[in-house]
């Protein structure tokens, strides 16, 4: 896995330390002020940071945008794209102009489906999905071609990421093969869904790392801290695709609510120790979810600070 | 075949309450197969708009018919030397058949009596499902004989996505996740490889994004 593009992340990865994403998710507004603020509170404890796409189908600010915002600030985004809004058309356009602004990450979604969201009653598009989208990108970068077949010189220079959930669904070994079609499709990087469930997220590290699959993709590990045994207890119902063991509900629950969100930040750092000792993973992707201030002491405190400055980067 | 299901009454009264002489016109087709505009229904809802005339004070002529299929000229000729008598129809046939009808007539008012929904099985009488959305090039082969088209609600060709749950869809656990479905099947088959390999991005030129479709067959055609 050695770096290809001008991607500190990408660079970080190859040089075998412990890698830090982190993710801001853009206002219901017009106010570019609050990503700048979120991005400030994180920008020195992290190495690259995602911002989300209308996740949850619910119409935000443009994740290129905020992207842009972020790339101004000095610090490297990781733009978000989903594949419900937009087809191939208009994502290989966004791609294009986010590459014009030097941004060199990118996550590629098929996106939360829009019955979940503030527009329920809209069309979607889904005319290529997550892995095809990743195709596309990397068509775009290794090919200087788009999925037309129009050709052309200045290249897009993407690290190319994509999400996996090893928790969704019964079947374990289904989502680390799904892992190895994304590689295949040219997917470098991954970031998991919130890891709670450590012995399922074990089984599937030990299938993709006998599989190979941890060579040909970089898997940074979900983090989440949970702020109360309430954000605990709905996780673990509402949320799909979640896996929340019962031990996980009782101990958030087992402390006064004063103390929760200090216990909700412990286990957090005790799942980052114990994921470092899992072989593949290459890092840690934090997502405090409207808890972004809380990221400069998680990631403090579970030894990965300061983060590698990399020359040229 | 087409599934469709019957309009709320209230929604038929109000497109008809003005007219005097109304012809309510089923489909022995798809439509009749999912109990939604069949010889059955059409007497249904005469019934029920006599009814309603009645009670209005109204003197409203409702006549009954069904055709072998609302989908063909040849049936729609059936009608041609009643038709004058009408103001106007009801067609309980599917989108197509109730359009077709119109065509013919062209001079007439036909108001659609049920919502055409997809095309699907009779899984138990009473509850269709949805299997096929005509995308105009056939991936079953490769599917493990599962459409992710019609069946996930993404459309995903390399799925499963990460929102699906124990097997079910993530927008309702009433729907089964085809990608765990075709996952299942492809491993029964001795597949897997299937799975493995990044399909690419779809053709969708065949499908609705291509615009209106037609089929010339000229082996067919005199």
């Amino acid at each position: 896995m050695s770096a290809t593009t001008p991607s500190k992340l990408q660079k970080i990865i190859a040089s075998g330390q412990l890698a830090v994403t982190s993710e801001v998710g853009p206002p219901r507004s017009a106010d570019g002020a609050v990503i700048d603020h979120k991005a400030k509170l994180i920008k020195d404890y992290v190495d690259a940071i995602n911002v989300t796409d209308n996740q949850t189908s619910v119409v935000r600010m443009c994740s290129l945008a905020c992207c842009i915002r972020i790339k101004l600030m000095g610090l490297e985004p990781i733009l978000q794209m989903v594949t419900r809004d937009r087809n191939r058309i208009a994502l290989q356009s966004d791609i294009l102009g986010a590459a014009s602004f030097g941004i060199n990450n990118m996550l590629c979604l098929t996106g939360d489906h829009q019955h979940f969201g503030d527009h329920s009653s809209c069309a979607n598009v889904f005319d290529l999905d997550s892995t095809q989208l990743a195709m596309a990108v990397k068509m775009m970068r290794d090919e200087g071609k788009l999925l037309g077949g129009f050709e052309f010189q200045v290249r897009p220079e993407m690290f190319i990421g994509a999400a996996v959930n090893p928790f969704a669904g019964p079947n374990v070994f289904m989502r680390a093969i799904r892992m190895g079609k994304k590689a295949a499709a040219g997917v470098q990087f991954v970031q998991t869904q919130c890891i709670y469930n450590m012995d399922k997220m074990k089984e599937f590290m030990k299938i993709a790392v006998d599989r190979g699959l941890t060579e040909k993709v970089a898997v940074l590990a979900g983090i989440t801290p949970m702020k109360n045994v309430g954000m605990a207890k709905y996780m673990q119902k509402r949320v799909p695709g979640m896996d929340v063991p019962d031990e996980i509900i009782k101990r958030m629950g087992g402390v006064p609510k004063e103390k929760q969100a200090e216990e909700g930040i412990n286990l957090a750092i005790e799942q980052i120790e114990e994921l470092k000792t899992v072989p593949g993973i290459r890092g840690f992707h934090i997502m405090a979810i409207e808890w972004e201030e809380k990221v400069p002491q998680i990631v403090e405190r579970a030894g990965l600070y300061p983060r590698p400055q990399m020359d040229g980067a | 075949m087409i599934k469709a299901k019957p309009k709320p009454l209230e929604e038929i009264i109000d497109n008809v309450k003005d007219f005097n002489k109304l012809l309510i016109a089923g489909c022995d087709g798809c439509v009749t197969v999912c109990e939604a505009g069949g010889l059955k229904e059409v007497k249904i809802l005469a019934a029920a708009l006599r009814l309603y005339f009645t009670q209005a004070g109204k003197q409203v002529q409702v006549d009954e018919a069904s055709l072998t299929r609302q989908c063909e000229k040849e049936y729609l000729a059936q009608l041609s030397d009643r038709m004058d008598g009408y103001d106007a129809a009801v067609s309980l046939a599917c989108g197509v058949g109730a359009q077709y009808l119109a065509e013919m007539y062209n001079h007439k008012i036909v108001f659609p009596g049920v919502d055409t929904c997809f095309m699907g099985v009779n899984e138990e009488r009473g509850l269709y499902s949805e299997r096929c959305q005509a995308c105009g090039r056939c991936i079953l082969a490769e599917t493990g004989g599962i459409c992710p088209i019609a069946r996930c609600s993404k459309r995903m060709l390399n799925g499963p996505c990460g929102g699906s749950d124990k097997g079910k869809c993530e927008i309702n656990p009433d729907i089964p996740c085809a990608w765990e479905l075709i996952y299942e099947r492809l491993k029964t088959l001795g597949q897997l490889d299937r799975f493995e390999r990044p399909v690419e991005p779809k053709d969708w030129s065949t499908s609705r994004d291509g615009g209106p479709r037609k089929i010339v067959r000229e082996d067919l055609r005199i």
